[in-house]
């Protein structure tokens, strides 16, 4: 009898140890239905010129400012482009996790623009995998320049043109993020008759995150051939993305004018291989409209 | 042959009584950092924690991108620049409730806590403590806390740029939900 409750007591002894040395929290088992949302997959919600993965944030009003400078090979006479330069005034909303709205107004061709991002399938992590997001991005401008009397503007509707396009990426590492984007842009009056009124591309894009604050950027459109006029070539951009507390400033060098998908994917200038880069940045500041739930 | 079964029921019931624990899945952590430039503040509502009642010992989890703020690009720094949560998902605390003697789980009140224990976080263990107080009611005890945390501690480090934002020290505030764990 006595052995018997040496045993008992023994054995209640080691379970009590155990229980100890355990983990208490591994026991709570994590919620393993949990999907977790890959974020940051960029700093701002443009790679360079090209929209990026990265949504302007939900309740978030985000103002853009770009400059395109002039042709960096014009050199002193024009301080290496900076004399001339087509700017972008831009509103960027996020109504929700999933949709992006925006305006904005470019210099050149005096070009009013209004685009939606849409999430359709969101980057995942936990229970459910999802390596690539994909995302869709529909646009509209209106080229406002005056008629000058050569009947080109004869119709409104000769000043609007669309793009739509398909983004597919994918946040590979914390420091890798890529995407291409197939992309139809449709103009409703082209300059001349070689050139297409719906223009295929295929676009490329990407960040390099070099330290928590620095990320190198690059894009790249690739225009199908036979459907531009020859004075225009594909669109190349290099960057730099500069986080400063509540700023993201995007310094780069593009050999693109114009600063919306119309005008980088089809205006492009630049003649066999033959074309300028211009110094161009972003910044972009952003501002809480509606706060989260939290904090109502 | 009774007498042994007795004991063995005996052993058993006295092994459940040392697994009483309690415990939370949703408890709430809010920081608050204030400046005179500033006011930072972020709620986490999904921090888990278990305690037990008999050996004092008590534990924390940590999701830090659970983290919400008043500003979607705080919440991005935060995670992107300062806790860096990709390398570093939780926050983890392991520690003791160090009266736990003191305190009658089976009579409804207010007990005063002193816990202490080690806090990981960004990669860096420190030694914390905290005075708390458990509000014991049935089978739920609502265990409330305060303390003050210094990001330098944990190798977080704030540029110059945004130093008059955030402040020296953090304070951390913790709201515990806990409700008694059924096996």
């Amino acid at each position: 009898m006595r052995i018997l409750f040496l045993f008992f007591s023994v054995f209640q002894f080691t379970v009590h140890i155990s229980a100890q040395e355990m983990d208490m929290l591994s026991e709570l088992e994590e919620d393993s239905n949990k999907v977790e949302f890959v974020t940051a997959s960029y700093k701002t919600n443009r790679i360079i010129n090209s929209v990026s993965l990265e949504n302007t944030p939900s309740g978030v009003f985000d103002l853009k400012i770009s400059h395109h400078f002039g042709p960096l090979g014009d050199g002193f006479e024009t301080f290496f482009g900076l004399d001339n330069a087509a700017t972008r005034l831009g509103a960027d909303y996020g109504i929700n996790d999933w949709l992006q709205i925006g305006l904005g107004r470019t210099t050149f061709q005096k070009t009013w623009d209004s685009y939606f991002k849409v999430k359709l399938i969101r980057q995942k992590t936990g229970a459910v995998k999802q390596p690539l997001a994909v995302q869709w991005f529909s646009s509209m401008a209106i080229d406002a320049t005056p008629d000058d009397g050569s009947n080109q503007y004869e119709y409104f509707t000769s000043r609007m043109s669309f793009v739509h396009q398909l983004i597919l990426g994918s946040k590979i590492s914390e420091a890798l993020t890529f995407q291409i984007m197939p992309s139809l842009v449709h103009r409703n009056l082209v300059e001349t008759k070689e050139e297409r009124n719906d223009v295929f591309a295929l676009g490329f894009g990407g960040r390099a995150k070099l330290t928590n604050r620095l990320a190198f950027t690059a894009e790249y459109y690739y225009v199908f051939p036979d459907q531009l006029a020859d004075r225009y070539t594909n669109s190349i951009s290099f960057g730099v993305d500069i986080e400063t507390g509540g700023h993201v400033f995007q310094l780069f060098v593009t050999n693109s004018v114009g600063i919306i998908e119309q005008h980088v994917i089809t205006q492009t200038p630049g003649q066999n291989g033959d074309f300028d880069m211009r110094i161009g940045f972003n910044i972009s500041r952003v501002f809480t409209v509606r706060k989260p739930k939290e904090f109502r | 042959m009774k007498k042994t079964l007795l004991f063995a029921i005996a052993a058993l019931l006295s092994i459940s009584v040392f697994s009483q624990r309690y415990f939370t899945r949703s408890g709430e952590i809010v920081f608050y950092s204030s400046t005179p430039v500033e006011d930072i503040e972020a709620i986490n509502k999904t921090v888990a924690s278990v305690f037990d009642a008999k050996s004092g010992k008590i534990e924390f989890a940590v999701t830090l991108k659970s983290f919400v703020f008043e500003k979607a690009l705080m919440q991005e720094h935060f995670n992107e620049n300062y806790v860096e949560s990709d390398t570093y998902p939780k926050a983890t605390l392991k520690g003791d409730i160090q009266n736990i003697s003191e305190l009658n789980f089976a009579k409804d009140g207010n007990y005063p806590v002193k816990i202490a224990g080690k806090l990981t976080m960004h990669g860096v263990t420190k030694d914390v403590a905290a005075d708390g107080n458990f509000a014991v009611k049935g089978n739920t005890v609502l265990g409330t806390a305060k303390f003050m945390i210094n990001p330098e501690d944990y190798n977080i480090k704030i540029p110059s740029v945004v130093r008059n934002k955030i402040a020296e020290e953090i304070e951390v505030t913790v709201t515990m939900n806990y409700e008694l764990m059924k096996k």
